[in-house]
């Protein structure tokens, strides 16, 4: 093999508590795609923070096109020629996408003054190369979340990058927007830049990338060739050991009904109905921007609707605010983690036990000892890795991150549990964890909606799947009938996707 | 695999207990006593007996205001209007006890009323959604108008009767030795104390601070908590109010101008992020320490009052910039 572009040798970092990185080694090489794949946790957004300053590193060395470097920062690392695209996006909304993609270093004249036609000119070209549809001169803002990291994409490409990382660039990507991704890497490899490609996706690393680096546990475990390595071979790396079946879908006796939704109209859904039983999982697939985040914050009382109805088991509820949601009891589970699933700043325990403090206190003094009791149980029965249930929660990974949103809704004991991607951003082994808890709930006889734009998640879990389009439901299907073929015509809304989509 | 050993609960506790993580936790205390040390050295009134309680009855009427500042921040609001509250409210009690109503109800009512102040500004924050900074703007500005119409814009005396002294045991009284609104001060300290760490309200003022959205999607009513704290916060001015009118026997219009400002920096000298979420009721206590012993010893040495302000600034400064240094 060539000489990497770039290399980190031997990496160390240790958090309070933790040690992040532990001997964890990475190679890029000028144009191919280098995955860089591992469970949550395993350290891999903590080696690209090391690499591009944001962290201090303990121990190691880093080569850059032959010479030893330690970057200060971000902006230090991209002048070099090192482009990052992080997991988080690191976008202004309020500013215009050209703003954006040039901020700190706008197109001026001599004076400073913003040269604005030159500069959307430039956007634009990099839009057009990316597929995307927008002026370079609208808000950010207006862009959906997928959108959103095209633009964080385009501004990579805008600084002519060596080496471009991507964290899970494709978490929010729909199908097309993800196949101009894929275009676009390809222009890049053949141009010779080195690509770090950081996901979850096995499909996508074995479609896009040339070779594959595996940490685990901040350790360097193996550098393989894609052509040389298989799906199996590669998870069996990355978690230590074998995983059986996948989605381990358990047979379930349907209780009675449970929660009916009757003609649920809002203005980001028309006209919705469904029922859901006991001991039942109702997966909701369906592109971004669907509606099926909409839909399930007004079953949750968190967004208003116009009319229709929810009734639980029978009785016709009202649910105009969470509280009177988790009343009813039921318990919604964000998407959206950093946004409004958890307090980033609070540790495990106060997070998980947000909802469910009433239970855990006599009168208005709050019952610490039940409280810890209660926590503990759950960092035990969802495996979740913390040093203890008093570490700050950003500390954690992804999925101990979201293991603790989980336990925070079933804490208060639902009814029904609406999981919104419970598994975004979640690795294999952590979700198969995920998979198997919500299993056993169902089999308590929770009810259990399950959204997710991962279709072989919903498919393997549900018991029965509904799809949205454009606010309504396009097709609803049993287990037994639906494929992936199915969903995804539904998704886009039967056959009329041509103009549309 | 040694992550065993690293995810062991009880390891991790017994190693935090005084490592430097603990030590950079309590640096707003190693500083007060830091600047107790060097004060001690240079001026040998400084550390007697008399001097420690004189400074801390000076010190309450801004650890007062900083006790409910500080849940006022941690939800990440400000409220610039405890100076206005604090005089109208003393201005209350005054004409009340200069009517001879009972001290008792003198004071109640003075309370009640610093509460309603504070939570007719936290509904205007919660319902009305406008910006702390502006609405507490406005009530300050709005406040000190209302006290000076009150007063005609001169001092109310309590005057000269049994009430009145009985009303001036709580600025210049003492109980077991020590000064009645140190008692008050260390009872407001150990009550917020108590509400932040023992409440769901306390819980959930650290969780509408640290992410509003979440709070909300949690099922907590965001509202309330919001007009609670201000609520209290207006409550705790008006006590601060009550200790200066008894003080002086007479309320005085201007009483407590700029006494936002040096509230805030307690706060801040304690350790809690005006980005809410984060801090601790004992650094405000401590912060506000730090303000009144700086004073203190500034006035033993003969500064003139122009210089303190310069040398209050700049401590100000760098107790934020060492705090930044950590972060």
């Amino acid at each position: 093999m060539s000489q990497p572009i770039l290399e980190l040798k031997n990496i160390h970092k240790s958090f309070p508590g933790v040690k992040a990185l532990d001997n964890a080694c990475l190679n890029v090489y000028s144009g191919k795609v280098m995955a860089l794949m591992g469970e949550n946790g395993a350290g891999k957004s903590t080696l690209m923070k090391v690499l591009t300053g944001i962290y201090s590193l303990d121990e190691g060395e880093i080569f850059y096109e032959n010479k030893q470097v330690s970057f200060t920062g971000p902006r230090h690392s991209q002048q070099a020629g090192i482009s990052i695209i992080h997991q988080e996006l690191n976008l202004l909304p309020e500013l215009t996408i050209a703003e954006n993609i040039f901020l700190g270093r706008e197109i001026t004249n001599a004076f400073g003054r913003i040269k604005w036609s030159l500069m959307f000119a430039e956007a634009q070209v990099l839009l057009d190369r990316l597929n995307v549809k927008h002026k370079p001169s609208q808000r950010l803002g207006e862009l959906s979340l997928g959108e959103q990291q095209m633009v964080e994409i385009a501004k990579a490409l805008s600084f002519k990058s060596k080496i471009i990382v991507m964290d899970e660039p494709t978490d929010a990507l729909t199908e097309t927007e993800t196949a101009s991704l894929f275009t676009v890497i390809n222009e890049l490899r053949a141009e010779g830049v080195g690509i770090v490609y950081i996901s979850h996706r096995l499909k996508e690393i074995f479609e896009i990338c040339d070779d594959i680096t595996v940490l685990r546990d901040g350790k360097f475990i193996a550098q393989r060739a894609v052509s040389e390595t298989d799906e199996d071979s590669l998870i069996e790396l990355m978690v230590g050991r074998r995983l059986d079946e996948q989605y381990p879908r358990v047979d379930s006796k349907h209780g009675t009904r449970c929660l009916e939704v009757k003609h649920l109209s809002s203005s980001d859904f028309n006209d919705i109905s469904f029922t859901l039983d006991h001991g039942e999982i109702l997966g909701i697939s369906g592109l971004m921007g669907a509606g099926r985040t909409e839909l399930m914050k007004a079953i949750y009382g968190a967004l208003p609707y116009q009319s229709g109805e929810v009734l639980m088991e029978g009785k016709v509820i009202t649910v105009n605010s969470p509280q009177q949601g988790l009343a009813n009891r039921i318990a919604y589970i964000s998407e959206d983690r950093k946004g409004d699933g958890l307090i980033l700043g609070l540790s495990v325990k106060e997070n998980m036990s947000l909802c469910s403090l009433k239970q855990l206190s006599h009168r208005l003094q709050l019952d610490h000892a039940a409280e810890t009791l209660a926590v503990e149980d759950f960092i035990h029965l969802f495996n979740i890795k913390t040093p203890s249930k008093d570490q700050i929660i950003g500390h954690l990974s992804g999925g101990n991150q979201q293991k603790v949103a989980i336990a925070k809704g079933l804490m208060t004991r639902p009814k029904v549990l609406i999981l919104d991607e419970p598994t975004r951003g979640v690795d294999v082994g952590a979700k198969k964890e995920i998979y198997q808890l919500i299993n056993k709930f169902k089999q308590e006889g929770m009810s259990i909606i399950l959204v997710s734009s991962e279709m072989p998640e919903v498919l393997g879990m549900s018991d029965r799947i509904l799809v949205m389009y454009q606010g309504q439901i396009s097709g609803e299907f049993s287990a037994e009938e639906a494929d992936q073929e199915k969903l995804m015509a539904c998704a886009f809304g039967n056959n009329i996707m041509e103009k549309t989509a | 695999m040694n992550s065993k050993a690293v995810t062991d609960p009880k390891n991790i506790k017994k190693r935090s207990m005084f490592n430097k993580e603990w030590l950079i936790e309590q640096k707003a205390l190693i500083a007060l006593i830091i600047l107790v040390v060097v004060v001690s050295f240079l001026n040998e009134y400084f550390f007697t007996l008399n001097n420690i309680l004189n400074i801390l009855r000076q010190t309450s009427v801004i650890a007062i205001l900083a006790a409910g500042m500080t849940l006022v921040i941690l939800t990440a609001g400000i409220d610039l209007s405890v100076g206005s509250i604090l005089a109208l409210c003393g201005a209350f009690a005054a004409s009340m006890i200069s009517l001879e109503i009972p001290v008792f109800i003198a004071i109640s009512v003075s309370l009640l009323g610093g509460a309603a102040l504070g939570s007719m500004t936290g509904m205007i924050i919660a319902k009305g959604k406008v910006q702390a900074f502006i609405a507490t703007l406005v009530t300050m500005t709005l406040l000190r108008g209302v006290t000076m119409v009150y007063t005609d814009g001169r001092p109310i005396s309590t005057g000269f009767t049994d009430v009145a002294d009985a009303f001036s045991w709580f600025g210049s009284g003492y109980l077991l030795g020590v000064p009645v609104p140190v008692w008050l001060m260390v009872v407001v300290f150990a009550g917020i104390w108590y509400l932040l760490n023992h409440t769901r309200f306390g819980r959930y003022i650290y969780a509408l601070g640290g992410n509003e959205s979440a709070a909300l999607l949690s099922g907590i009513n965001v509202d309330r908590i919001k007009i609670g704290v201000y609520a209290i916060c207006g409550l705790l001015s008006a006590l601060a109010g009550i200790i200066i009118t008894s003080r002086l026997s007479s309320a005085q219009p201007t009483a407590g101008m700029g006494y936002e400002l040096d509230a805030i920096a307690a706060v801040v000298l304690g350790g809690t992020s005006l980005a809410g979420g984060k801090g601790r009721i004992m650094g405000t206590l401590i912060g506000a320490l730090i303000i009144g012993v700086l004073n203190n010893a500034l006035n033993l040495m003969d500064v003139s009052s122009y210089y303190q302000m310069i040398v209050k600034a700049v401590v100000i400064l760098l107790a934020v910039l060492v705090d930044k240094k950590h972060k």
